[in-house]
């Protein structure tokens, strides 16, 4: 499968335009972000050559190991050049770096969307195409049924499949900010989720799945609009 | 419903089978293995007969086969065996890969069937398993080779088309991207192969042909998409936007954006077709009596303030209608330029209507059942309220603000919904509220058609002042101004809810520019009038003038005499030119206004605010003047009406358009430039979709009513009769019979007269008015099934829901166990080892039963997923046996989840 260095990418580039909803422009882009100086822990990536062979792409990048200064200069000057691919398909960004981006700065669901794009084993890192499975659910194009899947994910604190009393009491908090005076009292929110429960639990269970929440998801005329990040 | 499940359980066990083979040697199953060893005599005799072949075959298979018996033979064994090495080289690499092979041709005699049955990729197993026991039948009855290969060229083709269906549909997969990565490769290397071995004979070299071709044509597809949208201009001003202001006020700026584009092709389509011709084509400037000034401008003509006021030389150029001939054909194309101008007039209606409609339409396609939108208001404001694309501190406080707010109005709502408080009081101020305001309407009307019909009477004055001269345009732009926030102090009375109020205002607006409009078109019209009434004796005058002029004394009869200089011919008023003049002023008056206003209501009231804050009494920035809003619904009506001006004025002005653009193009970066600097985030931040529709629907009302009066003048006015394209016909729409007559062939002619033929039109008419009612009736029936498929539905929950609260526990719980062991599998693999088999059958079983509650089968899932997600991919049995189990998962949840909307009738 290999070749040379700019057939590669060009291959690597044409899949990910397959499996994502992302243009050309807006995947060199996002590998701009997460390779760019500030959001690349090195020591991090050093490690994740060894840890994270079991992957196609990791396998393949398994060029001349780079020092820090000299990837970090050629993330900055050429984004789309081999060995800032490589390195950084190989590159996992940690949540906070990630978080710190102006698109997510601000975003009260920031933490829940990394973890649940995030595909490493402790959950705390983002690698460059998890970033881009983020980018490609929130991209303009993508279709109402991954972008319902998805933020059925996103609302679902717990993991555990189901939207629960909890969740949605979180899901609330999220909502209504950090600050004391937005913050809704324990009798309104009992209201609010009952009225929830009332409206979207279709099968009575005490719980939102996922089948009922696209149900809900797919009547609104603004969810597919407001789900989106653009980079 | 039934033997789908049962095809899951089958199968998911086959593969518990298939991944525990390497440990373990295979056991009985009797479900997932009947069809296999059914098989068995037929799979097994075929590689062990050609196993000395194989390498000679390997080589052999990408080129073209002989044509022989043995040739689908072979093609049938390079496919076991592709579909044998296919996983593991995925997995692991070339080199690994190829240790495997060499272990899998020793292997091959013994596993050959359980073989195939694992490492073909899931969809496909399914489908051979089904096929298997019809094939085997035809081994059994000894015929062997060609009937057998036709079934599998017939499976193969179906397995390609399968796996060309998975690669377009994967990236709507929720899958991680390594997995869908694997994946996609695996499905494309199977294309790949296959696709060659399809066809047959001088067949497959057509088939090849195409493959490539449609190859190719997806690539160029995707690249012009990425040219595509590397054109669309300003993506990241609009972000920035989006991310200061949320989604609303960004929609306003790609509203603008759309509404560029749209002006952008209309310009083309003018300039190209009408004025560049003229130019290029056209007699000169000065050649004829309505291409020149007239002497006694001449002075002035150039005088800015003249040019100003589009008279002077702007009025004689290719700008206005005026200065076109009536000429048939031009220049040596032989271009036909009164049929061109016609026809550009018509279609930048067409065009504008259609590109209205289609984007309306795409609008409504994500929508579906607006109806019953209400009953889920709170889901709505919980799950979908959040706007992702706040990127600014700010703005997501305000977001926050007004979540909250929303919530407790909803839940205030919810509980004392009938709670009224002096509703005569209430009643009475929004009476009193209509009434002020439909004065309103009334005074602007009536104060515009004054200043019209004064205008005129100006107009005939001499030397009248500037004022004067752009009373018209100050008034209506100034009544665009105050009349809206005067509107609003009014609403207030009316103490409506905010969204109501909203829709009010916006309401009230488009009352008001829309009789604002038609009060000046009436006034227009009433002008037109009188120009026609005078044109009869402007005509006499110059007749009289031309006559005198040939036939005076004083002039040597030998020589002829020079053509009256085309500057002192008199002429008419062309009021077809002062129509176009008046709405190109209109144009500017109103861009100037509107950049005025910006200026100075909102820059310089942000200026004022931040700078004075420092030496004021009170808060300036958290007390009374604070910064502006942006005023979406205003500026979207300034907007929609200024393209209304620009249909109804680009028949007379060809040149407007083009103004037009300019104007669009500044107040894109005029007014971003305002918004990001001056301006504040809502404090109610309403969603855009909801209003997106509703603007273009504003649009197409404004284009119908700005169609009407140009429809009107084509067709019952007379043209002026020596300015313009049209001059000395009857009607404007005659040049469209002259040019039947004269330029197509007759029968041609007849046939459009025929279809001119109310008798054929009236029909055509009352056939759209019926398809219209047989549409609306099925649509009516349509969601009516719906109402009650939905009824269905919820009895169904109702019904199962004592069932599976049982079972659904078990599950969960299960499934719990499973998520804690996959997720610390390196600790925890004795116990997962343990699980592998036995109890992930049960589970399976487990999964099963909860299947048959469609509701909440998929979400038990598609939270399974991302636990065992993060393991690379699936590897193959043999390799590895620790993580035996949660590949085991994947596969579960894929099969289940992917198979039921794939699997093809049986």
């Amino acid at each position: 499968m290999g070749g040379s260095g700019s057939r590669l990418s060009k291959e690597l580039l044409a899949e990910y335009q397959d499996l994502t909803f992302l243009t050309k422009q807006e995947i060199l882009l996002s590998m701009y972000v997460v390779s760019a100086p500030h959001l690349v822990d090195n020591e991090q990536q050093a490690r994740s050559g060894n840890e994270h062979t079991g992957t196609p792409i990791a396998e393949r990048a398994n060029g001349s190991p780079l020092s820090a200064r000299a990837h970090r200069r050629f993330c900055e000057l050429l984004p789309q050049e081999q060995q800032s691919v490589e390195a950084s398909l190989r590159a996992q960004v940690s949540f906070e770096r990630i978080l710190s981006l102006p698109e997510l700065k601000a975003n009260p669901f920031k933490e829940r969307i990394c973890r649940v794009f995030s595909t490493s084993p402790t959950r705390d890192r983002l690698s460059f195409e998890d970033f881009l499975d983020l980018l490609s659910v929130f991209s303009d194009t993508a279709t109402p049924d991954i972008k319902s899947h998805y933020a059925f994910r996103i609302f679902d604190f717990d993991d555990d499949g189901t939207l629960n009393r909890e969740d949605l009491s979180q899901l609330v908090n999220c909502l209504t900010g950090e600050s004391e005076d937005t913050r809704l009292s324990a009798s309104e929110m009992k209201q609010l989720i009952d009225n929830i429960l009332e409206e979207s639990d279709i099968d009575r269970d005490g719980t939102i799945n996922l089948s009922e929440f696209q149900h809900v998801i797919s009547r609104s005329p603004d969810f597919a609009s407001s789900f989106k990040i653009v980079l | 419903m039934s033997h789908q499940v049962k095809g899951l359980k089958e199968e998911a066990r086959g593969r518990v089978k298939g991944q525990a083979r390497s440990s373990s040697p295979p056991t009985g199953d009797r479900l997932g293995r009947r069809p296999a060893s059914k098989r068995g005599p037929k799979a097994q005799g075929a590689p062990g007969r050609r196993g000395a072949q194989r390498s000679q075959k390997e080589r052999a298979g990408d080129s073209p086969r002989p044509e022989s018996p043995q040739r689908k033979q072979t093609e049938r064994r390079r496919l076991g065996e592709e579909l044998g090495k296919q996983e593991p080289s995925k997995a692991e690499g070339t080199r690994k890969g190829r240790r495997k092979r060499g272990e899998r041709s020793s292997l091959k005699e013994q596993t050959a069937p359980s073989k195939k049955e694992k490492e073909i990729p899931r969809k496909e197993e399914k489908l051979k398993r089904q096929k298997k026991p019809r094939s085997s039948s035809l081994a059994s009855s000894g015929s062997g080779g060609e009937s057998l290969s036709e079934e599998e060229l017939a499976r193969i083709l179906e397995q390609v088309e399968e796996k060309k269906k998975l690669i377009a549909t994967m990236r709507s997969k929720p899958w991680p991207m390594a997995k869908k990565l694997t994946e996609l490769r695996e499905a494309q290397e199977f294309v790949e192969k296959y696709e060659g071995a399809l066809g047959k004979g001088k067949g497959k070299r057509l088939y090849a042909c195409k493959m490539l071709l449609a190859k190719k044509w997806v690539k160029f597809k995707r690249d012009f998409d990425n040219f595509k949208t590397q054109c669309i201009p300003w993506e990241m001003k609009i972000k920035d936007i989006e991310s200061h202001f949320g989604s609303s006020v960004a929609s306003y700026f790609i509203f603008l954006r759309w509404m560029y584009g749209v002006n952008l092709v209309l310009f083309g389509l003018i300039f190209g077709l009408v004025i560049i011709p003229e130019v290029l084509m056209g007699m000169p400037y000065g050649s004829i009596p309505r291409k020149t000034v007239p002497r006694a401008e001449e002075e002035k003509a150039m005088d800015f303030s003249v040019l100003w006021d589009f008279e002077g030389y702007i009025k004689y150029s290719a700008l206005f209608y005026g200065y076109y001939n009536n000429q048939r054909t031009i220049g040596w194309l032989r271009y036909r330029l009164p049929m061109a101008y016609f026809m550009v007039g018509v279609s930048v209606f067409g065009y504008s209507l259609m590109i209205v409609i289609r984007s309306m339409a795409s609008n409504t396609q994500g929508s579906t059942g607006e109806g019953e939108s209400d009953s889920f208001t709170f889901s709505f404001k919980m799950f979908t309220s959040w706007d992702y694309l706040i990127g600014n501190s700010e703005t997501a406080d305000n977001k926050y603000a007004s979540i909250t707010t929303s919530f407790k109005e909803s839940i205030v709502d919810e509980q004392e919904s009938n709670k009224e408080e002096n509703i005569h009081l209430t009643r009475f101020l929004r009476v009193l509220a209509n009434f002020l305001i439909i004065c309103c309407l009334c005074g602007s009307g009536y104060l515009i058609y004054f200043v019209v019909k004064r205008s005129q009477q100006f107009s005939k004055m001499q030397n009248v002042s500037w004022y004067e001269r752009n009373e018209v345009e100050i008034v209506m732009s100034l009544l665009g101004m105050f009349c809206p926030p005067l509107f609003e102090t009014i609403a207030a009375l009316e103490n409506y809810h905010p969204r109501t109020g909203l829709k009010w205002q916006l309401g009230r607006i488009f009352a008001l520019f829309l009789g604002n409009l038609y009060t000046f078109l009436l006034a227009l019209m009433d002008d037109v009038h009188l120009k026609l009434a005078n044109e009869e004796t402007i005509k006499n005058i110059t007749h009289w003038t031309l006559f005198n002029y040939y036939n005076s004394s004083g002039w040597n009869e030998s020589v002829p005499r020079p053509p009256l200089h085309p500057a002192d011919v008199p002429r008419g008023s062309c009021w077809e030119t002062a129509v176009g003049i008046e709405f190109m002023r209109l144009t500017v008056s109103d861009m100037l206004v509107t950049y005025i206003t910006i200026l100075l209501g909102d820059f310089l009231r942000a200026c004022f605010v931040r700078f004075m804050n420092y030496c004021w009494c009170w808060d300036l920035e958290a007390g009374f003047p604070s910064y502006a809003e942006f005023d979406i619904s205003g500026n979207v009506l300034g907007l929609i009406f200024n393209q209304g001006m620009i249909w109804m004025g680009s028949f007379y002005a060809p040149g407007l358009v083009g103004i037009n653009v300019l104007r669009l193009l500044t107040s894109m970066y005029f007014q971003c430039w305002a918004v990001m600097s001056s301006n504040v985030p809502h404090e109610r931040v309403f969603k855009a979709s909801r209003s997106n529709n509703f603007y273009m629907g504003l649009l197409l009302l404004v284009l119908f009513l700005s169609l009407l009066p140009v429809a009107y003048t084509i067709m019952s006015l007379p043209p002026s009769f020596d300015c313009g394209p049209f001059s000395g016909k009857n009607r404007m729409y005659d040049v469209l019979q002259e040019t039947i007559e004269n330029d197509f062939p007759t029968f041609l002619g007849k046939i459009f007269a025929f279809l001119a033929n109310p008798g054929l039109i009236i029909p055509a008419i009352l056939l759209m008015f019926l398809a219209i009612y047989y549409l609306n009736s099925v649509s009516k029936s349509l969601s009516q099934a719906n109402a009650q498929l939905r009824k269905k539905i919820q009895a169904l929950h109702e019904v199962e829901k004592s069932h599976k609260s049982v079972k659904g526990k078990a599950t969960a719980r299960d499934s719990g166990d499973t998520l804690k062991s996959s997720s610390k599998n390196a600790t925890q693999l004795q116990l997962t080892k343990e699980e592998t088999s036995p109890p992930s059958a049960s589970q399976s079983q487990a999964m099963d039963k909860k299947a048959q509650g469609p509701g909440t089968s998929n979400s038990a899932r598609g939270t399974l997923l991302p636990v065992s997600g993060h393991l690379p991919i699936s590897r193959p049995p043999g390799v590895r046996t620790d993580s035996g189990h949660p590949p085991s998962q994947t596969h579960l949840w894929r099969s289940a989840s992917g198979k039921s909307a794939q699997r093809p009738p049986h």
